[in-house]
Formats: C-alpha cells, sequence, structure tokens
C-alpha cells in the first residue's frame, strides 16, 4: 500500500442504522491534493470527520479502515488513535470566525497545539508560529499574535487557520470548504496560499467542496458524492474533459460559467436522479445481504 | 424609469468605535451612486463582501432612508417619504431574501406565509391569488399546508419568490437568492426567475457576488467597490471588455470548472 490516506469499505450510519457513507473507498498520496464534491448532504464533510475521529455523537463508524500512513485508525485504543491523529493531521475549517475563540489572543491560540499536544517549548513554539504567519503573508506577525479574532478580516482568520494547521508539520490536511466564506478575490488568493504549502510541506490534502471550478484549480484527484455514495473517482483533468457517471455530467452542466452565457443552465434531471437512487439502493441491498 | 437613482449617500452609526457618552461616528456605505433602471431591465449588482451591494438594494426599497441624494421610484421620489405614506407603494416593489429559512415564519404554514403580505395590502381573493402564485413558481397547491422545514433549499427559496410574486409588483430585488443552494437547485431557481421576469414583465435587480450567475440572468450590470459604482454597462460590455480594474480583478478571480483556465 503505497497511498498515504487509504479508506477502504467505509460506511458510517446513524445509531438508527440509517446510512450516511455507503462502502467509501479512496487513497491521497503524499503531496497530492484530492477533491471530495457533492451537494450539500451528499456525506463530503462527513469522511473528514471521520477521518479525524470528529464524526458527530449520533453518527457510527460500521464498517471499513482508515489507512494513515500503514496504521489502520480504526483498530487502534481511541486515546492512541487521538495521539496518532494529533501529532499527523489537521483540519482547515469552513467558518474562520468560529474556529477562533474569540476572547483569546491569536498567538496561544497557534501555539497551543503544539505546547499541550506536542510538548514544545513555550519559545520554539511561539519562534515557529511567527516563521509561518510569515509564510502565509502576513504582514507585521509579532503584532498579529497579539490581536484577538475580531480585529482581523475574514481573509486574515483563514490564512492563521491555515498557519495553525501547518503548525505541526502534518502528513495529511482536511481542508472543509475553506474558502466558502470568502469573496472571491479573497478566496483565489486563498486557494493559491493553501497550493502553495501543501506544495512545499508535501502534504497530503483532503479538499472538501461543492464547487466545481475550485476543484479545476486545486485538485490531482476527486470522488464525487452523492447520498453518502462515491458515483465517480477520477483523474482532475479526465473528469472535466470526459465524466463518466451521469450525475457527474449533470452536476457540471448545472454549474454556470461567465465564459459560457448561451450554454443552457441545466438543473440535474430526473432521470439521472433515478440512475443514482437505484445505484444507492442496489448498494445497501447487497450490503444486508 | 423603473428607478432613477442620483447622487445617492447613506451613511450609519459605527457602533464599534461609539464612545462611552455621545454619538456613535457615521461611517459611509454609499458613497454618490448614480443610476437608470428602466423598466422590464434586469440588473445585476455585483461587488465584493462590504461593497454596500446590500445597502443600495435597500435604499431602493426605503428599507434604509438616504442620508443623500435621490431616489425615484416610477417617477416618485421616494428618497424621504415618510413610512405610512410609503406603506400604500410597498406592494409596487418586493423582496426576496438570501437565506429562505430565516426569511419565513417557521410556524407559518406556506400558504399563510404567501397570503400574509396579500391581507396585510388587503388584496381580494386571497387564496386565489396564492394558489396562483404556488403555480407560478411550479410548487403543487397542496404546500400550501406544508412548513418551511418540511421543503428543501430550492423549495423554500421558490416560497420567497412565491411570496414576492403574488402581490404582482413591478419591480423585485433578489439579494443573493441562490448563493445558498447547490447547483442543480440554482439552476432551477435562476431558469424560473427567468421565465417569471418574462411572463410577468418585472423588473429585476439582482445582488450577487456570483459573476457566472449574472452573465446567465442579467442584460445590464452595476459593479459596486467601497460604496462607489466603478463600472456600469450592458452585460456583454462588461464581461467582453471590461474598463475598470476592478471588474477585471473580479472576472480574473473566478474559478472556472475548467483545468485549462490560466489562473493569471
Amino acid at each position: 500500500m503505497s497511498a498515504y490516506l487509504s479508506i477502504r469499505n467505509l460506511c458510517v450510519a446513524l445509531k438508527t442504522g440509517t446510512p450516511i457513507l455507503r462502502s467509501v473507498s479512496l487513497n491521497v498520496d503524499a503531496g497530492q491534493v484530492h477533491a471530495l464534491v457533492g451537494e450539500s448532504g451528499a456525506g463530503k464533510s462527513m469522511i473528514g470527520k471521520a477521518v479525524l475521529g470528529t464524526l458527530p455523537r449520533a453518527l457510527t463508524v460500521t464498517s471499513g479502515e482508515i489507512w494513515l500512513d500503514g496504521v489502520n485508525l480504526l483498530a487502534l485504543h481511541p486515546a492512541n488513535r487521538r495521539k496518532l491523529i494529533g501529532a499527523t493531521a489537521a483540519l482547515i475549517p469552513q467558518d474562520p470566525l468560529t474556529a477562533l475563540n474569540p476572547s483569546k489572543r491569536i498567538g496561544p491560540q497557534i501555539t497551543r497545539r503544539l505546547v499541550d499536544i506536542l510538548g514544545w517549548s513555550k519559545r520554539d513554539a511561539e519562534a515557529r508560529a511567527l516563521d509561518l504567519l510569515a509564510e502565509v503573508h502576513i504582514p507585521d506577525p509579532a503584532r498579529v499574535m497579539r490581536t484577538y479574532p475580531h480585529e482581523l478580516s475574514g481573509g486574515m482568520r483563514q490564512r492563521i487557520l491555515i498557519a495553525s494547521a501547518f503548525a505541526a508539520e502534518p502528513k495529511l490536511i482536511i481542508a472543509d470548504e475553506p474558502t466558502t466564506a470568502l469573496d472571491v478575490t479573497v478566496q483565489k488568493q486563498i486557494l493559491r496560499l493553501i497550493a502553495d504549502m501543501q506544495a512545499r510541506h508535501n502534504t497530503a490534502l483532503l479538499f472538501v467542496t461543492h464547487d466545481l471550478g475550485v476543484v479545476s484549480k486545486v485538485s490531482d484527484t476527486l470522488s464525487v458524492l452523492y447520498a453518502g455514495k462515491v458515483v465517480e473517482d477520477a483523474r482532475m483533468r479526465r473528469f472535466f474533459m470526459r465524466p463518466i457517471h451521469p450525475y457527474s455530467a449533470a452536476l457540471l452542466a448545472a454549474t454556470p460559467t461567465y465564459t459560457d452565457p448561451t450554454g443552457s443552465l441545466t438543473p440535474v434531471s430526473d432521470a439521472v436522479i433515478e440512475l443514482v437512487e437505484r445505484e444507492v439502493r442496489e448498494h445497501d441491498l447487497r450490503a444486508s445481504r | 424609469m423603473m428607478y432613477e437613482v442620483r447622487d445617492l449617500h447613506l451613511s450609519l452609526p459605527d457602533m464599534t468605535r461609539k464612545p462611552l457618552l455621545g454619538a456613535a461616528p457615521r461611517i459611509e456605505i454609499l458613497k454618490g451612486i448614480t443610476f437608470d433602471l428602466p423598466k422590464g431591465a434586469v440588473m445585476g449588482i455585483v461587488g465584493g463582501s462590504g461593497s454596500g451591494k446590500s445597502t443600495l438594494g435597500r435604499a431602493m426599497l426605503r428599507l434604509l432612508e438616504p442620508t443623500g441624494g435621490s431616489v425615484h421610484f416610477n417617477g416618485t421620489d421616494i428618497t424621504h417619504l415618510p413610512e405610512d405614506t410609503l406603506r400604500g407603494m410597498r406592494q409596487q416593489f418586493q423582496m426576496i431574501f438570501q437565506d429562505p429559512m430565516s426569511s419565513l415564519n417557521p410556524r407559518r404554514r406556506v400558504g399563510g406565509i404567501i397570503a400574509g403580505p396579500l391581507r396585510l395590502h388587503r388584496m381580494d381573493n386571497v387564496p386565489t391569488r396564492v394558489n396562483e402564485a404556488l403555480d407560478m413558481v411550479g410548487l403543487p397547491r397542496s404546500f400550501a399546508q406544508r412548513y418551511p422545514h418540511e421543503l428543501s433549499g430550492g423549495q423554500r427559496q421558490r416560497v420567497g419568490i412565491a411570496r414576492a410574486i403574488a402581490l404582482r409588483p413591478a419591480f423585485i430585488l433578489a439579494d443573493e437568492i441562490v448563493s445558498g443552494l447547490d447547483v442543480s437547485s440554482q439552476a432551477q431557481v435562476l431558469n424560473l426567475l427567468e421565465e417569471l421576469v418574462r411572463e410577468l414583465g418585472l423588473t429585476l435587480a439582482f445582488i450577487s457576488h456570483d459573476l457566472s450567475v449574472i452573465r446567465r440572468l442579467c442584460d445590464r450590470v452595476l459593479v459596486l467597490h467601497h460604496g462607489e459604482v466603478v463600472e456600469a454597462g450592458t452585460t456583454e460590455a462588461i464581461f467582453e471588455a471590461p474598463q475598470a480594474e476592478y471588474t477585471r480583478t473580479l472576472l480574473d478571480a473566478i474559478p472556472l470548472p475548467d483545468p485549462d483556465q490560466r489562473w493569471g
């Protein structure tokens, strides 16, 4: 097994038995970006949460394996698993305002993880935080370390979360819609920054997004999800040139582009929905046998 | 002209800098905006967050009172009209909101939500008008009995549209109404809006940060930046030959679903 992160036949369900993820398999190599796309409720974010072990209480992993650098996370004792995840993986969340503690200064919010979980000295952690803030192009890092989140713009806050995610040199980063709350011009800067940092640090990146435009700018490979099931796995370029699954093609046809004003905007048709729904039912039938 | 807006200024108190005693300093949101919106036109209003898009929309509907300049609606100066005079006119200019979950009363059924403004404006045949509105937005009449939480995001947004068009307004302001929707529901809502504009002869102002959506729907565009119009013109001119630096920056920043797009 070569991939850094390898998810195999992962099933997640509500405690009541309702399936949320249906036999999801995917691989992300070191230095690669894998995008998870789909409409809301498709389970994109849940894959990231399952890897990080932060699934909502109502959900449980019912079967499958999550291999991280040759270790099956689901076979580990929860405490060991948390330790491993804390040391090797990180999250870039969607909303930079709720992800930062409004009552604490920026500095300690970046260094805390290094000091508390990884046992760094306070001085080393602070030096590292200053370097990272400079790396994500934050002017005057020393001053920003002393500010509170509300004093910074959305773009600045997202830069801080990116710096914070890369602080402990994680091997895997999960970015959950990291630019959805930002303006297009800021989004462009942030996407570039993430891609830049990811390449420089040779990180495996799992990128959750609903925006196919963003996918074409950041990812090497992708999975298209519908109702918690992967309907298509593809290399990025091939996906946009020749989507194989009708649902993938329908998603592309529903996405407006300003360069094609005359192209008709087609909602996903009932026939396509029926087709994927049937695939989902067939999967559930196989799984219940 | 549906709207004639001249040198519109609007400032609001900046409560984050209010001293303990005394008045808050005022912050200027709109800094002299001028444009005409002809009847039957569909105008896109674009700009980054904080550019004043929504404030401009609210000033046009007189949900906010301008601090300078003037707004004429259908030939009437509404800039400083008192609320009781305005109330009689409000049926003519309506709004559709961004987030249907928070703009639809969760404790009322869809029928009641659509009927509310009709009763307020003392219109006759309310039940018939509610049914007609549901027909027009492509929802089954039985949906009148449902609550907002029983509907999908796209269906809820259709209820928001039905509530606005039930009054048969001449003008509708749509403020980021598809930004919370998945692409498939977004395509449905945009197609519906296009159809309604054509059939009802509506004039529409469509606020959005998404230039791809604007290009698809609008025939003219107003680009705002820091409370000023940086560029205005037909959709074709703005997209094919943008003049303002800021417009070009905005266009360049859009990630197209195309692996060959050169992202300067």
